[in-house]
């Protein structure tokens, strides 16, 4: 998104602030048409780039070219709500601690039985005698003072489950979460999308908003991914059928390969994870020969590259399984050593297939799994039609009210729909300026507008002629027709403002498109149709024209 | 003179019939609360969760061969409602739950493009929620009605509070009436209760309390003139004074409204038919709601003691 310019902001707001200054002040009215004149050529000015039309460059650069935003439900796109699974990001790094803690176990000579995840998420650790309590709590405190150690309730021996303190946990899920939205943005920025929006919505969900993206099932497919790429060992010793039948034997687990590549090949691997994909710095799709097809290319970090240069040379002649999100993609065996942490990554992709994996594993892995909570997606024709319809009904709407305000009041009412049209004016070159979104909701939000500021101007004009048949001069009823209106219309309009406040503060996507309208519109309608209107009367009571003026 | 609808000296009394109308208007709020309970709002995939998803077909077809169509996909019960022919045989089918959000699209167009040819139905919308998600959005709907009305009666009792705290009162009944009236309008025709439709609910309780404030200005500024009078025909006198007004300007937005229904387009419609209803009995409540909770609240006082609290 580009910067926010707010050049045009305040130069409406300058403008606005100056003829209300003029008007409280007593400014002669034919001052105050002018700025009004003012007022129209900039909105128009303002408002050029929204209809597409170019302007010279030096221009742009001092308006910053804003214009209004069409919503997704307008131009077509697709609105995501994904939720971060962020238990399982804990969960996740409380494993990795599981393996930290066994190696300090094994170095300081202590013995344990088990150590694993209980179905709660906690961390139980079960020692092999008593005599090792003081020792391992003494170790806890000193490498992992992120952890709270508690005696675990109802096993028997001495058992301590582990569970991030407060304050760590805080710490791993927001991290997470910036890592994610991090991932995220990286993947969309690749799609070549333009105006995307990826941004974080309470605790653990982010938005994403792709607007005129033509094919929604591959963002959402590239989004999802979670990308965890791993590294390990095939075990060769036992056997698979065995172990799918059987269980697998300690610390092997089945994985399985690709599903849509002629049944699912079972690979037996032992668990212990030997590199994670958070050490790739980058992936790229290079042609391979006519039978396997396209492959990745995989280029590991320094600390990667040192690991997997160990793993090789101490495991050759075994194969190493390529793990990519619990998916065994490929399996080759160690020829030998290798160096410099070049991996590839084969496994008959199509042209396509390599690409976005490789977009995934470049853009990192996400900490955790995202799930899809809520979707929209508008294709770009029903857009068109949205706009088309919306246009026609106000286009309608607005020549009833004109037309009747007109026929009602004639030459009060002709002053009032000077009001109205500027109102519309303004509102329309306010939202361009604060590049707000519009939405369908929001174009019936300003036909509604239309419809609302009337009562304004009608209170005036009812008031005026009440005055008239008071016998009042006609100079009179203008000034007391407004005074009297005032309080009525300066209530009414704070209530609807405040309505839509609310509605912008509980709304979400287009409701608070439309709730901007609402509020927008009711400063504009009470400046167009009290303030600037009133310049007319004034102009017209100073020429001595006022009675040319009939209410 | 210009043209006028309402002669400036009309005088008909609203005051004295408000008792055949504010038992009319318990008789519709009682229905209302009853419907609401037994036959409820058509809510929509925002609240409770699901999927809506819009199609376009090329040629004329009907629900019942959509549905046998997407009977393979085993996606539970659908219900189609069809978009009239305005839209182009445009069709919306919604689904009460959806184990996968985010795959349903494109599994919807593959599966309906065997059935009507590759070209032969467009998938044009999607909109799916999450029951959590639902949950959460209904939650802050239900809150941004309770909120904006509470503020409503708390601003307006404040601003009235030299003639009577009781129009503060008087604005909120007024807007549960007009709440109640509106929902009582979407349970009978059966329009669907999203998002759309609540921010029109939520401007239907501005309009409301817009035009209340009109009438009750002139409430406030009439007892402030005459002292001696009684508020019941104060209040009569304030009512026909705002009349040419009320007409002028509900009439115009209902015009506005009427535009909106007709050449808004489908998606537009739910939300164009509860303002249109909210706006009536946004303004008949300001008369025969509001009013009568004012004089209600004051007794049968003289307006003595109305007008010495009066600014």
């Amino acid at each position: 998104m580009e910067a926010q310019s707010f050049a045009p902001i305040l130069i409406l707001l300058a403008i606005c602030v100056a003829f209300l200054y003029l008007h409280f002040s007593g400014g002669s009215g034919l001052t105050r048409l002018y700025l009004a004149g003012v007022l129209v050529v900039v909105a128009v000015i303002i408002l050029l780039p929204s209809f597409s039309i170019k302007l010279p460059d030096w221009w742009e650069g001092l308006l910053g070219g804003t214009k209004i935003q069409l919503g997704l439900d307008l131009q077509g796109g697709t609105h995501l709500l994904m939720e971060v699974k962020l238990d399982d990001a804990v969960k996740t790094q409380l494993r990795r601690r599981a393996e930290d803690i066994k190696r300090e176990l094994k170095e300081n000579k202590l013995d344990f039985t088990n150590i694993s995840l209980d179905a709660s998420g906690d961390l139980i650790v079960k020692l092999k005698s008593d005599d090792e309590r003081t020792p391992f709590l003494d170790l806890m405190s000193k490498s992992f003072p992120d952890l709270a150690v508690s005696s675990a309730s109802g096993i028997a021996g001495a058992s301590y489950s582990l569970t991030f303190r407060p304050r760590d946990l805080q710490q791993i899920k927001s991290n997470a979460m910036d890592q994610a939205l991090e991932t995220i943005r990286n993947r969309i920025d690749q799609l070549g999308v333009r105006e995307t929006t990826v941004q974080k919505e309470g605790d653990s969900d982010i938005l994403v908003q792709l607007p005129g993206i033509q094919d929604p099932e591959r963002a959402k497919e590239l989004i999802g991914k979670t990308a965890v790429l791993e590294f390990k060992l095939v075990d060769s010793t036992h056997s698979v059928q065995d172990a799918i039948q059987n269980g697998p034997p300690p610390g092997d687990e089945v994985l399985y390969g690709p599903v849509d590549r002629g049944g699912r090949t079972p690979y037996l691997v032992e668990k212990p994870v030997l590199v994670t994909g958070d050490v790739v710095t980058d992936a790229t799709v290079r042609p391979g020969g006519r039978l396997e097809g396209p492959y990745v290319a995989v280029d590991l970090d320094a600390r990667g590259a040192q690991i997997f240069d160990t793993i090789t040379a101490e495991n050759v002649g075994r194969q190493l399984a390529i793990v990519l999100d619990g998916t065994v993609y490929s399996a080759p065996v160690i020829k030998e050593r290798i160096p410099g942490g070049h991996v590839q990554i084969t496994g008959r992709f199509s042209i396509s297939e390599a690409h976005d994996l490789a977009i995934v594993l470049r853009s990192g892995a996400l900490p955790a799994p995202v799930e899809i909570e809520e979707e929209r997606t508008v294709g770009p024709s029903l857009g068109r039609d949205s706009i088309r319809q919306g246009e026609l009904s106000f286009v309608i709407g607005a020549a009833a009210v004109l037309i009747f305000m007109a026929v009602y009041y004639s030459g009060a009412g002709i002053l009032a729909d000077f009001g109205l049209s500027l109102n519309i004016l303004l509102l329309i070159c306010v939202m361009a300026a604060m590049q707000a979104t519009l939405t369908l909701p929001g174009i019936a939000g300003i036909v509604l507008t239309l419809g609302m500021s009337v009562d304004a101007n009608v209170l005036v004009n009812e008031r005026m002629r009440e005055e008239l048949r008071a016998g009042k001069t006609p100079r009179e009823a203008v000034k007391l027709g407004y005074q009297r209106a005032w309080s009525a219309i300066r209530d009414s309009n704070i209530s609807t403002f405040v309505a839509g406040l609310i509605l912008f503060q509980f709304g979400t996507g287009p409701v608070k498109g439309f709730a901007v309208t609402l509020c927008v519109g009711v400063l504009t309608g009470l400046f167009s149709c009290i303030v600037v209107t009133r310049a007319w009367y004034d102009y017209l009571i100073a020429m001595r024209r006022l009675n040319a003026i009939s209410v | 003179m210009s043209l006028q609808l309402i002669r400036p000296d009309i005088n008909l009394d609203f005051v004295g019939k408000r008792h055949f109308f504010v038992i009319l208007s318990t008789v519709i709020n009682i229905a209302a609360v009853l419907m609401l309970i037994f036959v409820g709002l058509n809510y929509g995939v925002d609240f409770v969760g699901g999927s809506v998803v819009q199609v376009q077909f090329e040629k004329p077809t009907s629900a019942n061969a959509i549905r046998d169509s997407l009977k393979p996909l085993g996606l539970g019960e659908i219900t189609v409602q069809d978009f009239g022919a305005s839209a182009g045989h445009t069709y919306l089918l919604r689904f009460e739950k959806v184990a996968n959000i985010g795959s349903l699209g494109t599994k919807l167009g593959n599966r309906l493009a065997k059935t009507y040819g590759p070209q032969g139905a467009k998938v044009v919308r999607v909109e799916s929620v999450g029951a959590k998600v639902g949950g959460d959005l209904r939650r802050r709907g239900f809150l941004a009605v309770v909120f904006a009305t509470v503020f409503m009666g708390v601003f307006i009792a404040f601003q009235f509070r030299h003639t009577s705290w009781s129009f503060g009162a008087g604005a909120v009944i007024a807007l549960v009436h007009d709440v109640l009236v509106v929902s009582l309008a979407l349970v009978i025709s059966q329009f669907q209760f999203d998002l759309t439709t609540l921010a029109a609910l939520l401007t239907v309780i501005g309009y409301s309390v817009h035009d209340t404030v009109i009438v009750s200005d002139r409430i406030r500024e009439d007892a402030a003139k005459r002292r001696r009078e009684p508020i019941e025909s104060i209040m009569n006198r304030a009512i026909n004074e705002t009349l040419s007004r009320t007409i002028l300007t509900s009439g115009t937005a209902i015009v506005v409204l009427i535009a909106l229904l007709a050449f808004g387009g489908p998606i537009l419609r739910p939300s164009a038919f509860t303002l249109l209803i909210g706006f009536i009995t946004g303004t008949y409540s300001s008369i025969y709601i509001a009013g009568p909770v004012v004089l209600f609240w004051e007794g049968h006082h003289r307006v003595g003691s109305l007008s010495s609290r009066a600014a």
